[in-house]
């Protein structure tokens, strides 16, 4: 029945799931579900497992906006977790305390089992799900049953391993943080197709979850990825303004090739600045509102491809 | 004055272009600073004044910093008492008055233009408080000749000059010129050329104008605003409950039939649009108007018979 081999991995039931909306107070299909599943939450509830759904920034939910001091979902550094002053903090290092304390504390056994982070971005990205370790084989079998459950239906999977570019995203206080990014979606806008592809990719990822639990073996596969390279920021002027925007050859071409002399931006005077790279990247995450403050016009990546071990409750 | 061959109006001496009304529409912000620059760069006289209208709320990329902006140009408004702790915007709109207007004075500019950008699916948009003003259909007229390619349209908000709450009000003529989609926040590079390109034409609609240019009368397609339709909402909390029918979203100026599909709610059902006439929807899912309670707008369409017009020759005002 069973194959117990070096490629076979034994984890505990998921018992302590989480489904995190509102991390920012912008993103509308997280803060309308987590919403709705904090009235009724019988859609997200599975056998053996307690989901519980929660809005993370209250205050920048309350206000519409991304954050109120700054960035919930970059918050969550050991510093920060660690820092003294209570609510004399920016409101989110605070929030961010107090989340791991509920939810974590992070790295610890009593730490969720997963959380699920709710996020919508102004990029052509599609469903997306962010994967934040290549190692972790239970994600990697829920993201590969998830892309099988909506097939044809696209839902590509974003590694973020990058040394320098990774960071202290809320979900990161569980053992297996899974973040859920839909676009394109303007900001403070709430579209029917964004918000449905949303509810649909937590229902399959709460299907995976309650399978597992029941004891269900999930045997090796391949999981195809596009790992984040660097960052690509606008052209600045010697001021820091932008001077140029995304090509209109690049933009909405999340996840498809950028080769070396293709068009990359525009100035506003309409001269093209071409990629210059060393090879193909597939860029991702192509003119994101949030990140114009954040030097980043897109990021690379290249596609690799995953192997998850077999995985199965022990 | 019009006379039997048209209409005659006075020269367009003083033009107006003005960006970030609403500091997050980033199309009008850039295109604003990137005029201001050119002008820098080359000193010419012939051009128009450019005003960046919300710089704090452009500065920190929100639509405004207390009160919207484009909402404090009415008669009302601009003479109401100030007291010391008017918002911002407030203090802002009388800086504004004070230099392309006073409105309603024989000192106002004679033209403004006020770009925008829309989350809606609304292409380009003139938004004008008159049917009449015979300046701004023609340079729709000639928009429509010069780029047929970019779906436009004639917005009509039926306001006296005295109650139209807009910043192009100002002027003696002028609309807002609206361009859609883009998320707010975000400067898309088809969205920027094209209020680029539009916003050439109208000045060098100007330009023939002023130069005694007669431009041949013809009918336009005006859309007059009927109604605002808001969400449907929970009673007590006031939380929206459903969001925009996927048939609905992105299909503005598509005629709406009563018995359409409006809104879906969470739980999947449909609701329909329950009104007795067919009406074309616009603004459709902006994300500013939720907190204005409207889902998007609803206008009937008419045409209107432009006379052609020209320049007055003798230039005594």
């Amino acid at each position: 029945m069973s194959s117990y081999n070096n490629n076979s991995v034994r984890l505990n039931a998921a018992t302590k799931v989480a489904v995190f909306g509102g991390t920012h107070g912008n993103e509308m299909s997280g803060v309308t579900l987590v919403n709705l599943w904090m009235k009724n939450s019988n859609e997200i509830q599975r056998k053996g497992v307690e989901t519980k759904p929660f809005i993370t920034n209250p205050k920048a939910v309350e206000k519409c906006t991304r954050y109120v001091d700054t960035d919930l979902n970059r918050a969550f550094t050991a510093e920060n977790l660690s820092a003294p002053g209570g609510e004399s903090l920016p409101y989110e290092v605070w929030r961010a305390q107090e989340i791991n304390n509920m939810f974590g504390p992070k790295g610890s056994p009593e730490a969720y089992d997963v959380i699920f982070d709710l996020h919508n971005t102004t990029s052509n990205m599609g469903c997306t799900l962010i994967l934040e370790s290549s190692k972790d084989h239970f994600n990697l079998q829920m993201m590969n049953y998830i892309k099988k459950a909506l097939a044809p239906a696209s839902c590509l999977v974003l590694l973020n391993e990058h040394p320098l570019l990774k960071y202290s995203t809320s979900r990161s206080v569980a053992k297996h943080p899974v973040g859920l990014e839909v676009g394109p979606q303007p900001q403070g806008v709430l579209r029917s197709n964004i918000f449905d592809s949303m509810r649909v990719i937590i229902k399959h990822a709460l299907d995976f979850i309650e399978l597992f639990n029941e004891d269900v073996e999930f045997p090796p596969c391949t999981v195809e990825v596009f790992r984040v390279l660097e960052r690509v920021d606008y052209p600045r002027d010697a001021n820091g303004n932008i001077i140029a925007m995304v090509h209109p050859n690049l933009q909405d071409c999340d996840w498809e090739p950028l080769n070396p002399g293709d068009p990359m931006f525009q100035t506003f005077d309409g001269k093209t600045i071409h990629y210059q790279g060393p090879g193909t990247v597939y860029p991702t995450f192509i003119n994101e509102a949030a990140y114009y403050e954040k030097q980043q016009a897109f990021v690379t990546t290249k596609r690799e491809t995953l192997v998850a071990s077999a995985v199965k409750k022990s | 004055m019009d006379t039997q061959e048209g209409a005659c109006l006075p020269k367009l001496s003083r033009v107006a272009v003005c960006g970030g009304t609403h500091g997050n529409e980033l199309s009008g912000v850039y295109l604003i600073k990137e005029l201001m620059k050119r002008r820098r760069e080359a000193d010419d006289e012939e051009q128009p004044i450019l005003v960046l209208s919300n710089p704090r709320a452009a500065q920190q990329c929100l639509r405004y910093i207390e009160v919207d902006l484009n909402r404090c140009f009415s008669h009302d408004a601009l003479n109401a008492p100030l007291s010391d702790s008017a918002p911002y915007e407030v203090i802002r709109s009388r800086e504004i008055n004070a230099v392309l207007g006073p409105k309603g004075s024989a000192d106002s500019v004679d033209f403004i233009c006020d770009l925008h950008n829309t989350t809606a699916n609304m292409g380009l948009c003139f938004i004008s408080c008159s049917d009449s003003d015979w300046i701004s259909l023609h340079i729709f007229k000639h928009l429509q000749l010069c780029i047929p390619d970019i779906p436009m349209r004639y917005l009509h908000f039926d306001l006296s000059h005295d109650e139209a709450y807009s910043l192009d009000s100002v002027g003696k003529h002028g609309f807002a010129m609206e361009v859609g989609p883009q998320p707010h926040g975000v400067v898309r590079s088809n969205v920027y050329t094209t209020m680029k390109t539009a916003l050439e034409l109208v000045l060098h609609w100007i330009r023939l104008f002023n130069c005694g240019t007669v431009f041949e009368g013809g009918p336009v397609d005006v859309f007059t605003l009927v109604k605002h339709v808001d969400y449907p909402r929970d009673c007590s909390t006031h939380d929206i409950v459903a969001a925009i029918h996927p048939l609905l979203q992105d299909k503005d100026f598509c005629l709406l039939n009563p018995g359409d599909p409006v809104f879906q709610t969470f739980s999947g059902e449909t609701i329909t649009y329950n009104g007795s006439e067919s009406l074309y929807p616009f603004f459709i899912n902006e994300c500013a108007y939720y907190e204005k309670g409207i889902a998007f707008s609803l206008s009937r369409k008419s045409r209107v018979n432009v006379p052609s017009l020209r320049a007055n020759r003798d230039q005594s005002r």
